[in-house]
């Protein structure tokens, strides 16, 4: 067994946070907001779909969470934030010109080019919008490369709806097929009612062989959401999703994101489902 | 650099000499069990017990303390954090075969990119000496299945082997040669020693059986065939997931990081402190969701972490045989005994 004789230069430490501040905030429901934010030392983030930053709010801890921007270098990053947690409702008190600490990009991503020439099959659930939007706006930023693009989203209620200005946007245009439902309508609600699996019924025919789909939502959303992907055809490579996990450290050393002997932030957390089948736990 | 020889009489002078180079910490006895503790001063030398046969902790605890500040943070100004990283130049004395590797094996996991700074840190200055070991301490140790009877290569500055009046020492870096010279107490290993140390590593060899009915590089794969026997379950009916396998285990590694605050509820540190798989929360997610919510999960996970999924990320062994989170286990629970069933489990499979 090959051991290790110890290293002699010791690196800068991963666990330091850059400086982000606030730069715009969004009330989207009761439970999630918008937030913008803009690195301090100018030195830019380079990230791809799927990836996610762990963000500080010193005092309270770190919280994993995806970025839905869309992806490549920039000063900003978007984030569409839930308060479920301590660190997260933090977050939620915070006011423009407030900093936080951000450390990443973590995660594999997904590198879009990889799929250049499919047909897309973009599928959200609730709050699976967040990381999906980064993957959707990686798309419709270099239309050309893909054949045809279709979007199904679905919320619990009208007023669960993430992202409101950019469903309004892409049901505008002509070149993506975009499909919305909510579970429980109310009076002025006039769009799909009912689970998202619906949808699938609606939609154009795709050449099965040739697609690559995006699932992501909540587990059991995504359980019956690729049920019909593959009756439709698609290949277990070819479906992709985001699994959660408890992400600290987010660089594989913690221990707390392990499924199997896999790595959720290093490895994940954009999975094939052909990768998920393998990664089951199920005691 | 060939082996020297350094007597009994002089392990006093040499280890005074090893403390003005730095902090000391070696094998002293706790009640009837033995702990690697700091020897404060020359007069604490004599309870230096290199005979000790295993301790409670292994010398983990020098290189990821349990609790450690990895930062500052000053509510006033967000942008001044301060990183700790910070290593005090230490010399660990005793440490036996399977804790070197034990050591190896974390090298490799917080060397991994990003790499650890300040795991790292502490690692490079730290000075390890091994001693040697001549059997099992008890029926729960199987060194000689994971291959950690002998030192890792590389991995130790200097190994001490008893020879009666004498230690043999075989040197392992150019550091540990440094301290070897500079104690100014050791002399060059002749003819009769080497031929003692071979005498000792034959009887060494006859006393450190195997104790696994197979050859280890078949663990892996015999687990995976397993990963859905009923045996996790049967074996951790009794398991109070109490955490104390992997708080005295050389491999184990895995850790929580929380912020402090101080009093004026705005500056304060972020520590990360040991934590455990074994624990009910250690895979629950704000929101309640809980990905390994049952016992035998978690159970099954550790032992997996053990035989198969640390060796395959990090290259170091996931288990050194050292015995003690079977030893120290509240329920009687052996990891030697669940590497053993797992045989019988796939037999009984293929029958």
């Amino acid at each position: 067994m090959a051991s290790q004789a110890a290293p002699q230069a010791v690196p800068a430490s991963p666990y330091v946070p850059r400086v982000a501040r606030l730069a715009e905030v969004k009330t989207f429901t009761s439970q999630e907001k918008f937030f913008r934010f803009r690195l301090e030392d100018g030195q830019g983030i380079e990230y791809r779909a799927g990836q996610f930053m762990e963000v500080s709010v010193f005092g309270r801890g770190e919280a994993p969470i995806s970025i839905c921007s869309v992806p490549g270098t920039h000063d900003e990053l978007e984030m569409c934030i839930r308060a479920v947690g301590d660190v997260t409702n933090a977050l939620h008190g915070l006011k423009v010109g407030d900093s936080v600490g951000m450390r990443g990009a973590f995660g594999n991503g997904f590198d879009m080019d990889s799929i250049a020439g499919k047909d897309l099959l973009f599928v959200a659930g609730g709050l699976g919008l967040a990381p999906c939007r980064s993957f959707i706006l990686g798309a419709l930023n270099d239309r050309e490369k893909f054949r045809r693009v279709t979007i199904l989203y679905g919320a619990r209620t009208p007023a669960d709806l993430l992202f409101r200005e950019d469903l309004d946007a892409w049901a505008k245009r002509d070149d993506v097929e975009f499909l919305t439902t909510v579970d429980r309508p109310d009076e002025s609600w006039t769009g799909h009612k009912g689970v998202i699996t619906l949808l699938f019924k609606k939609i154009a025919k795709v050449k099965a062989a040739d697609t690559a789909a995006f699932i992501i939502g909540p587990p059991i959303m995504f359980k019956f959401a690729v049920l019909e992907a593959l009756a439709m055809g698609l290949r277990r490579n070819n479906i992709y999703c985001s699994l959660e996990r408890r992400m600290k450290c987010g660089m594989g050393k913690c221990g707390h994101c392990q499924i199997r002997g896999v790595y959720v932030c290093q490895d994940g957390p954009i999975f094939s489902y052909a990768e998920v089948l393998k990664l089951r736990e199920g005691i | 650099m060939l082996p020297r020889m350094l007597p009994k009489a002089s392990l006093g002078e040499f280890v005074e000499y090893l403390m003005s180079e730095g902090r000391v910490a070696g094998p002293v006895a706790k009640g009837p069990q033995f702990a690697f503790e700091t020897i404060e001063s020359p007069r604490q030398i004599e309870r230096i017990r290199m005979d000790y046969d295993v301790t409670i902790l292994p010398p983990k605890k020098y290189l990821m303390p349990q609790r450690e500040t990895l930062l500052r943070f000053d509510g006033a100004d967000p942008a001044a954090e301060q990183p700790l990283v910070s290593a005090e130049p230490t010399v660990i004395l005793g440490v036996h075969p399977y804790d070197l590797h034990g050591i190896a094996t974390t090298d490799a996991a917080f060397s991994q990119s990003p790499a650890d700074a300040n795991y790292l840190a502490r690692r490079a200055a730290t000075r390890l000496i091994g001693m040697n070991i001549g059997a099992y301490v008890d029926e729960h140790q199987f060194m000689a299945d994971m291959g950690t009877v002998e030192p890792p290569e590389g991995g130790f500055d200097l190994f001490l082997t008893d020879l009666g009046e004498s230690y043999y020492v075989e040197v392992g870096t150019p550091a540990g040669s440094g301290l070897a010279d500079g104690s100014g107490v050791m002399t060059q290993a002749g003819p009769e020693d080497h031929k003692a140390k071979q005498d000792f590593d034959a009887r060494k060899a006859s006393q450190l059986t195997k104790r696994l009915p197979y050859n280890v590089r078949y663990l892996p794969e015999l687990l995976d065939a397993n990963y859905d026997s009923l045996l996790w379950d049967a074996i951790a009916r009794r398991c109070f997931s109490c955490g104390t396998c992997t708080n005295v285990c050389p491999t184990c590694y895995c850790f929580d990081v929380q912020d402090k605050l101080n009093l004026d509820a705005a500056s304060g540190r972020r520590q990360r402190m040991w934590d455990s798989c074994q624990l009910k929360s250690f895979a629950e997610v704000a929101g309640g969701e809980n990905f390994r919510a049952h016992r035998a999960g978690r159970f099954r996970h550790r032992v997996f972490r053990k035989g198969k999924y640390i060796l395959q990320r990090t290259g170091g062994l996931g288990c050194v045989g050292c015995g003690r989170c079977s030893r120290h286990c509240v329920a009687d629970i052996s990891i030697l005994e669940a590497f053993q069933q797992i045989a019988e489990e796939t037999a009984e499979l293929e029958a």
